[in-house]
Order: structure tokens, then sequence, then C-alpha cells
């Protein structure tokens, strides 16, 4: 099963990356505001259905992918 | 005769600041140990020293991947059983991320990497690492960082200026750390972790030699406890 992990910077936390983002598209001439800038984890996970897909997947963020302190995630899951 | 401590330092794929560990640990009279990160046993230590660099790239998030080296999995059970252990740099990063240290060690808030001689406060000066300084004390030690801004929530914040758990703090800006923190100790104190690089300043040839006085406080506690278990 296909599953893709978005990996955020929790709100509150300081991205400079973000706002190094958001000032150079003002340069471009686009009103942008709030960006943020994450990751994203492309994985193929061996499980027999959605359901315990989603509970490793979740386990690999909570041990690995994502730092609990600063980051969020999400979890998409493809059959 | 005074025996000398054997103070071990990790080496993972990408640290680079092992080798200036070692060379300034045996200039200050200790038996200075390589470890190399895949060993699942650490030898006979008085104490382990996590050196500066990039391991294994710093992929995903730096010190992410050397937190499941055997190497860190030996050196948490060093830790956990009382044993001294100082990361430097990256290896403070791993020792946050190994959940050893409290907080995480995020991007300069300038986005640039930052490399110079700053200034530090010192807040303790009670720990195994630093007893040959005096609570107050200014010291110049060398920051090179991309990744050295400190972060905490404000509750773990709170919590651990009660504890008194900030060992060093920037007395000049510098990566945008909260509460200007530049090293942290673990709740007993026998962990500490610290962004700037005492090992870069043990010689005054070198521009400062305050980084011999933290060093040279874990040699003396090392050999402390040498000493102990003769």
């Amino acid at each position: 099963m296909r599953a893709i992990v978005l990996v955020r910077p929790k709100e509150g936390i300081l991205d400079p990356q973000g706002a190094a983002v958001e000032s150079a598209l003002g340069h471009l001439g686009f009103a942008v505001s709030g960006a943020r800038v994450g990751k994203v984890v492309d994985l193929e996970v061996d499980a027999a259905d959605e359901a315990e897909a989603r509970t490793q997947v979740e386990q690999m963020c909570e041990r690995l992918l994502a730092n609990p302190l600063i980051e969020s995630y999400e979890i998409e899951l493809h059959g | 005769m005074i025996p000398q401590p054997r103070i071990g330092v990790v080496m993972y794929p990408g640290s680079n600041d092992d080798h200036d560990a070692l060379w300034a640990l045996a200039a200050l009279d200790a038996e200075a140990v390589p470890v190399w990160h895949d060993e699942p046993e650490l030898p006979e230590l008085d104490a382990v020293v996590l050196p500066g660099g990039f391991s294994y790239g710093d992929y995903l998030r730096c010190g992410a991947i050397a937190r499941f080296s055997p190497a860190t999995a030996a050196v948490r059970d060093f830790a956990e059983a009382g044993g001294l252990v100082l990361g430097i740099c990256n290896g403070f990063q791993v020792l946050c991320e190994a959940g050893l240290l409290p907080g995480v060690l995020l991007r300069n808030e300038s986005l640039r990497f930052v490399c110079r001689d700053v200034r530090l406060t010192v807040e303790r000066d009670d720990l195994p690492f630093t007893e040959r300084c005096i609570r107050g004390q200014r010291l110049v030690l060398p920051v090179k960082h991309g990744d050295g801004r400190w972060f905490a929530p404000p509750e773990l914040v709170a919590e651990l200026e009660a504890n008194r758990q900030v060992v060093l703090r920037y007395a000049e800006p510098c990566n945008g750390s909260v509460a200007d923190v530049a090293g942290v100790c673990n709740g007993r104190g026998n962990v500490m972790g610290l962004m700037p690089h005492p090992e870069h300043a043990v010689d005054p040839l070198l521009g400062s030699a305050d980084g011999a006085l933290i060093l040279a406080a874990l040699v003396d506690a090392a050999r402390d406890r040498t000493i102990l278990s003769i």
C-alpha cells in the first residue's frame, strides 16, 4: 500500500524557511501569507489492509519521521 | 601515580570533530578512546563524548538517524547507569533526538550557517562539566552550525529553568535559541549537551582556551570515577 506522509512544523513554531519563501514570493509579485515549509515522505508499506498500514505509519511518524515537539504529521493512504 | 581516565569519542559516519575531541581530551591528560558507531557495547570507559559533525548527513532531522546507531543505544545504557556523557554540536542534537536531553535543535533563525566565536554565560558551576567555571563567568567559544536554534515549548522551558537545567546561555545573539540556551543538562546532571565547541578552544593559540575549562572538568570528574572504581 502506498503511503504519503506530510510532516509540517507545528503551529506557533518559528519557521524561517517558510518566512524566506513567503518573502521571495512577495518579490515575485504574489500576495501570499502564512507560508510554511514541511516535507513529504513517500512509502510503500507491506500491510494486509488500510487499518494495519495506518497503524504502522503512525508508529513510524511517532518514532522517526516526525519529532512531536516541533512537527505534526498527516498520513494519506492509497490502495 | 594519578590514573588517566578513559574517555570515549563516538565516531558516526559524518562526524567531523571526532579527531579534535580525541586530541583535546588527550591534551588534557585523558586516554581518549575512539568508539565506532556500530559497536553494540562500549569498552571500559569513565565518560563518553558525542562529537560534532553531520552524522548520517543530517538526513531527516539532525541527529535523528544517529539515535538508532548501536553505539547510541550503548551510550543510552551508560547514561542511564549514571555515566558521564557530553554531546557537542551534532552530539547535542543526537542526545536531544534520543530523548537523553530535553528540547530539539532547529534551523538557525537567520537561515545562515554561523561560524564565529561567541560569548557565553555559565549558569551552573556544580556539574561534572562545569566545576572549573564560576557561575556568571563569561566564556568565549567558537560555534559553527546551521541547526543550532534550541527549542522547547514554554511549559518545558519553565520546568527546565525551575530545575536549573540550563547550563550555558549565549551572551549575544547567535541563532535564535529560546531563552538564549546554548547548553542544557538532564535532570540528574550526568548528561550535558552544548552547541559551542570546547574541543576547538583548548589552546590559547586557537584564540581561546575556555573550552579547556569544560573538557578538563570532564576529565577531572572521569578521573574521580576511575579512582573510585579501583
